[in-house]
């Protein structure tokens, strides 16, 4: 039952005007501006970026600002203001293998073709807090251009038929944005899933694994970072056209597979791509994404939290988390008033009972 | 060039009355409304263009039924729908005679019965009078001009799944959800 | 404006138009307001409009491909009182940026292509420029392997 009620009013004016006090905090201090948000909190712009779906550095950096730093919350503004832009239409699917990469590393082969390269990484530092303020760094010494194309390092152990091949296919994919998610669920769309999944939650997910629950013997085949151009067919040019540039992290792991009832002693690969520099989720996405694959390589289930696409894909994603979570503050008197009813006729009934 | 003229001068504003109208068709069927708000080009009328717009965007396959390239090359400008055969079609556009036979167009599954095509019928005439119509969203009966009944009785007959329609002439529209029963007059 | 007015007789390469319209995609507005600050007359076939794209990638980087997330762009159509029609598509969520990138493309299929075509390349070398100092910077963090020790009995 629902009862309509009103008032409040006032005190919901109240409540945001202080929210706006609360957020711009002492007004000694000069305003943050989104430009400075984007260039100087770039990764977590990045993760705004990634699970709000939606590529622009710009209103990521507005909605962190605006959210006082709750990055759930910005996530959550994204995808409300993402509702209201009509599509345009469909990319092209992006080539990985023309990225200009930023970093590079594979954990699988040491002398990989083009080179491990750290790029701007965490990795090596010895994270101590540095109160002296990060002093501004040396300029980088130049060292030559990294060739047009990288090849992935997976195509090694292809070349010798050591891993399980990927077959070219054309299949239309399936997008959780316009229709609701029906399982079983194919690997396009629980990847879509996992890309715009919440990274605390992968990242827990995808540690069990490791642990033992679902256990899939990965190593980083290959990560890398970098930016790809995004290429879209335009109709009433008849031909394909950049229409801009997104940064990407993409992790493909390579799993140790002692071959099943259907399937021959191999490597298997388990893949995660998502927006922004944001590697951690990507090693997270590959690897869940590979114990979500157990089926199809005739595995075992192990029952594993991990292996169980219908919990993995029904609460990956953060916002749909939060507004279920959140909502029982909101008023449930009626509801409540029922509950409260029920106990006491109970407590009636049981002391008339003793009686 | 006239493929690129024609569409919505303010697509959020014309989107939005034109909207209005046809869900207001919708709601009441058998009823004739004005709605032409797009120009497209010769031999499509206002109407069934601007039904076009309002329903078409690059996730909706439309049938075009009567290949026109004008026709063709105006809707990849201004809906950027893909073009696709009937049994694709999220919403198909034509005469009536080129859109038939209808089992052709999906009908939606008995879980799904939104996953079903509407039909944009150009028609010559459309007029209140002829077949009675009743069922839901019409106070006693309403008559309109229908190009035949026995397909609308046979598409009434699969409810809930079935076919939806929009018929349009010239500047008007009049809408025949399959919620309603069609009768001889 | 007269509908039927005929497309220029020669139209431009599409090679060269699509380099220029992908330039332009991914330029930032006030840089290409200083190729072109003032527009030239013209009118609007599709006013500016701010929508997102769903960006595809595949799986494993060559198999199905699959939705990674959207993007902003915005479009716009334009013609010039010539009867010459520009499209513009940018990154991003500016009007002006977009119709000023339609505008361009516009002009580039006209004699104003002889002045505008250098800046466009002078646009397109600092943006080659950026991404090669970027690639520089990646390069001086490549890892070079020194054997220490074989493990090898002697």
């Amino acid at each position: 039952m629902y009862v309509a009620v009103k008032g409040g009013e006032r005190a919901i004016a109240n409540a945001h005007a202080w929210l706006a006090e609360e957020r711009r905090g002492d007004p000694a201090e000069p305003l943050l501006s989104v430009a400075q948000i984007r260039e100087q909190m770039a990764l977590a712009v990045n993760r705004v970026m990634a699970e709000g779906s939606l590529y622009d550095p710009d209103l990521a950096a507005l909605a962190i600002r605006q959210a006082r730093g709750d990055l759930i919350e910005a996530v959550f503004l994204i995808r409300a203001y993402r509702t209201t832009l009509p599509r345009l239409g469909s990319s092209v699917p992006v080539d990985t293998g023309a990225m200009a990469v930023d970093r590079r590393v594979s954990a699988t082969f040491k002398d990989l073709p083009g080179g491990q390269v750290l790029g701007p990484t965490f990795d090596y530092t010895h994270r101590l807090l540095d109160f002296a303020e990060a002093a501004a760094m040396d300029p980088a010494p130049l060292g030559t251009p990294g060739p047009a194309r990288v090849p992935h390092v997976t195509a090694i152990l292809d070349r010798d038929g050591l891993i399980e091949p990927v077959a070219p296919d054309d299949t239309p994919a399936p997008d959780l944005t316009r229709e609701p998610l029906e399982l079983p669920a194919s690997r396009a769309l629980r990847l879509q899933a996992l890309a715009r999944g919440d990274e605390g939650f992968l990242l827990s997910l995808a540690y069990s694994t490791q642990r033992g629950y679902g256990r899939t013997h990965a190593f980083v085949g290959e990560l890398r970072i970098g930016r790809v151009p995004v290429e879209m067919e335009i109709p009433e040019l008849g031909f394909a056209i950049q229409i801009g540039e997104i940064e990407l992290s993409e992790c493909e792991t390579v799993n140790q597979f002692k071959g099943s009832r259907t399937e021959p002693a191999q490597f298997t690969r388990g893949y995660g791509l998502v927006l922004g520099q944001s590697e951690r989720k990507a090693i997270a996405v590959s690897l869940v994404d590979r114990a979500l694959r157990w089926q199809e390589l005739g595995e075992d289930d192990s029952g594993a939290p991990a292996q169980d696409a219908e919990f993995v894909l029904s609460h990956c994603d953060n916002i749909q988390a939060t507004g279920f979570l959140e909502h029982i503050k909101l008023p449930h008197y009626v509801d409540f008033q029922a509950e409260l009813e029920l106990v006491r006729r109970l407590r009636q009934e049981a002391n008339e009972a003793a009686s | 060039m006239t493929a690129l003229t024609g569409g919505f001068a303010d697509p959020a504003i014309q989107s939005a009355q034109g909207f209005r109208v046809l869900m207001q068709a919708m709601a009441r069927p058998g009823t004739i409304h004005d709605l032409a708000l797009a120009v497209p080009p010769a031999p499509l009328g206002r109407a069934a263009g601007t039904v076009a717009l309002l329903l078409a965007d690059p996730t909706t396959p439309l049938h075009l039924a009567q290949g026109h390239d004008a026709i063709r090359d105006w809707l990849a400008f201004h809906a950027g729908c893909p073009l696709v055969g009937p049994d694709r079609a999220a919403l198909a556009l034509g005469r009536w005679d080129d859109l038939l036979p209808l089992d052709r167009f999906a009908i939606g599954l008995p879980d799904y019965p939104d996953r079903s095509a509407t039909l944009i019928v150009a028609l010559d005439r459309l007029e209140a009078q002829g077949a009675r119509l009743t069922g839901p969203g019409i106070r006693d009966q309403v008559s309109l001009s229908l190009p035949d009944i026995a397909p609308f009785r046979a598409n009434r007959a699969l409810f809930p799944m079935g076919l939806d329609f929009i018929l349009t002439c010239g500047d008007r529209i009049a809408c025949l959800p399959r919620s309603t029963v069609v009768e001889d007059a | 404006m007269d509908p039927r007015r005929k497309m220029p007789a020669k139209a431009p390469p599409p090679n060269e138009r699509r380099d220029w319209l992908s330039l332009m995609a991914r330029s930032a507005p006030d840089r290409l307001a200083r190729v072109l600050p003032d527009l030239p007359d013209h009118d609007l076939l599709r006013a500016p409009e701010t929508g997102n794209v769903m960006v595809q990638g595949r799986v494993s980087a060559t198999g199905a491909p699959f939705n990674i997330a959207e993007m902003t762009v915005t479009r716009c159509s334009v013609v010039l009182s010539c009867g010459t029609v520009g499209h513009g598509h940018v990154q991003g969520r500016s009007r002006s940026h977009a119709r000023r990138a339609a505008v361009i493309d516009a002009l580039m299929q006209t004699g104003a292509a002889a002045t505008l075509t250098p800046q466009l390349r002078a646009m397109e070398a600092e943006a080659q420029a950026a991404t090669t100092e970027r690639a520089a910077k990646a390069a001086a963090t490549r890892v070079e392997f020194f054997t220490l020790q074989r493990g090898e009995d002697t």
